[in-house]
């Protein structure tokens, strides 16, 4: 978690200079980066090789034990996302049915995903544009993939702040999950009934 | 109390039947929700320190003795070396650098940097000369008029800066691969590198052969079909498109070729020595 916040900060100044404009003064002032884009050079071209194989790996593990589909969105995600969020923003009191990640979820983990990929194959195709040439072109010139690497590295922040805000709102049983990898649930006297669905979600967020 | 995971389930009735030839108590649910917890917490934290620690020693690591390099933390610059190496062994030298039509050169040139060629030092392109620094401390001196005659070649090629911008430039002058076999240099590009600087050698670039050799890298005199302006590196300058802007060295005042790194001014700002591209 270290690892990635002080790599996003030094990420962010390594564009800084590009986007200028982009990031007022104060915010380099307080994230005390100003004049230190070698470091963050150097940092960076360290840990994308860790970035690079960490998600080989991820990718790799979740095909071959299944735990893709658990992760991928499926045919109603799209709707059933909306109204997650609309029950997160407790305007809407009920949370569509979920298995273990629920539709907004699904989304949100397959499109990180998504997004390092494209952070992978923008970021070859502005680190090494002569001998990725076909990389460039395929991200709209070197200028544009710039653009674009930058853009996805900001997803990433947000993508982070909303996160460690939901769990710290969902709290420490659905912590204590995500570290064990699995939930206890008290459940109702009678279990004739099956009513685990809305259980579930009492107990999950 | 149930617990969610179906997975789990399986996975507790397993262990409870191996358990039960093993030990002969029986662990509760709540025992085993204990100790998985247990586990599974125990682990997260040793990770959790592990990955802390590791930041603390990387960004507390001591920086590199000064050297051909500096300015950079110890396992960072090893990193950046060992990258370079990776790289320089699995690509072609010989990929060009994307080209564009003239229209799209920029008028206005980006002025970057002026070390070396600050506007109150005292220099006159008229009696400059081009020194190539040979072995037995022989020396050539080779003027702009000479250079001229040797044959022209343009580029007008995507110049990228490490601070992130890029531009369109386009530039004229004398392939270095003809420059090195019109002086009959060629025994020279069997060493590994070429070192540049400027006649008052306050900004200096070391480059390895293959990309000083490139096929785009140029000695120019000309920046959109004029003589180069003075900001822009007059009376000669290095352009090469395989590098970042901080190895194309304006005023180029003397050539050297070494097997070792010569000396490089932004490496010894923590910069990367390769800075390809």
């Amino acid at each position: 978690m270290l690892i990635y916040w002080a790599n996003d900060e030094y990420y962010i100044k390594i564009f800084g200079h590009t986007y200028f404009r982009f990031f007022p003064d104060w915010f380099y002032n307080t994230l005390k980066i100003p004049h230190r884009l070698s470091e963050g050079m150097a940092f960076h071209f360290l840990f994308m090789w860790f970035f690079t194989l960490n998600g080989i790996f991820y990718i790799i593990y979740t095909i071959v034990s299944g735990d893709w589909r658990e992760l991928v969105p499926k045919k109603n995600s799209f709707k059933e996302a909306f109204l997650v969020v609309l029950h997160d923003l407790h305007i809407r009191k009920m949370a569509p049915p979920q298995n273990k990640y629920n539709a907004a979820q699904r989304i949100a983990y397959t499109a990180i995903i998504i997004m390092g990929l494209g952070s992978v194959i923008t970021g070859l195709a502005i680190y090494k544009p002569v001998q990725f040439y076909y990389l460039t072109w395929i991200c709209g010139g070197y200028h544009f993939a710039r653009i674009l690497h930058f853009a996805l590295t900001l997803g990433y922040v947000f993508f982070f702040v909303i996160h460690i805000v939901q769990v710290i709102l969902a709290g420490w049983n659905n912590f204590r999950s995500v570290i064990s990898g699995f939930e206890i649930v008290n459940e109702n006297p009678k279990p004739a009934i099956e009513t685990t669905n809305t259980d579930n979600d009492e107990h999950s967020r | 109390m149930k617990i969610l995971n179906p997975l789990l389930k399986q996975q507790t009735l397993i262990t409870m039947s191996t358990q039960d030839k093993k030990s002969k108590k029986e662990l509760s649910i709540e025992q085993k929700i204990n100790r998985r917890n247990f586990i599974s917490f125990s682990t997260f934290a040793v990770l959790a320190a592990g990955a802390v620690g590791g930041w603390e020693w990387l960004y507390k690591s001591p920086e590199e003795t000064a050297g051909i390099t500096a300015g950079a933390r110890k396992p960072l610059r090893r990193a950046l070396n060992k990258t370079e190496l990776f790289f320089r062994r699995t690509f072609s030298d010989n990929h060009l650098v994307k080209t564009y039509p003239k229209s799209m050169a920029a008028k206005r040139v980006r002025v970057n940097s002026d070390i070396g060629i600050e506007a109150d030092k005292k220099f006159d392109p008229a009696t400059w000369k081009l020194q190539v620094i040979k072995k037995g401390g022989e020396m050539l001196q080779i003027s702009l008029q000479e250079l001229m005659t040797l044959p022209k070649t343009e580029i007008i090629y995507d110049f990228k800066c490490v601070e992130g911008w890029d531009q369109i430039s386009h530039w004229g002058g004398v392939k270095f691969k003809d420059f090195i076999e019109h002086y009959k240099l060629d025994d020279y590009t069997k060493m590994q590198y070429v070192g540049m600087e400027t006649p008052d050698k306050a900004y200096y670039i070391g480059l390895d052969m293959p990309s000083a050799m490139h096929p785009q890298t140029l000695l120019a005199y000309e920046m959109n079909d004029k003589l180069l302006p003075l900001e822009n590196g007059a009376p000669l300058r290095l352009i090469i498109p395989v590098k970042y802007g901080i190895k194309n060295l304006k005023r180029v005042g003397s050539i050297t070729f070494s097997n070792t790194r010569p000396r490089d001014y932004w490496a010894e700002q923590g910069y990367d020595y390769y800075s390809g591209l």
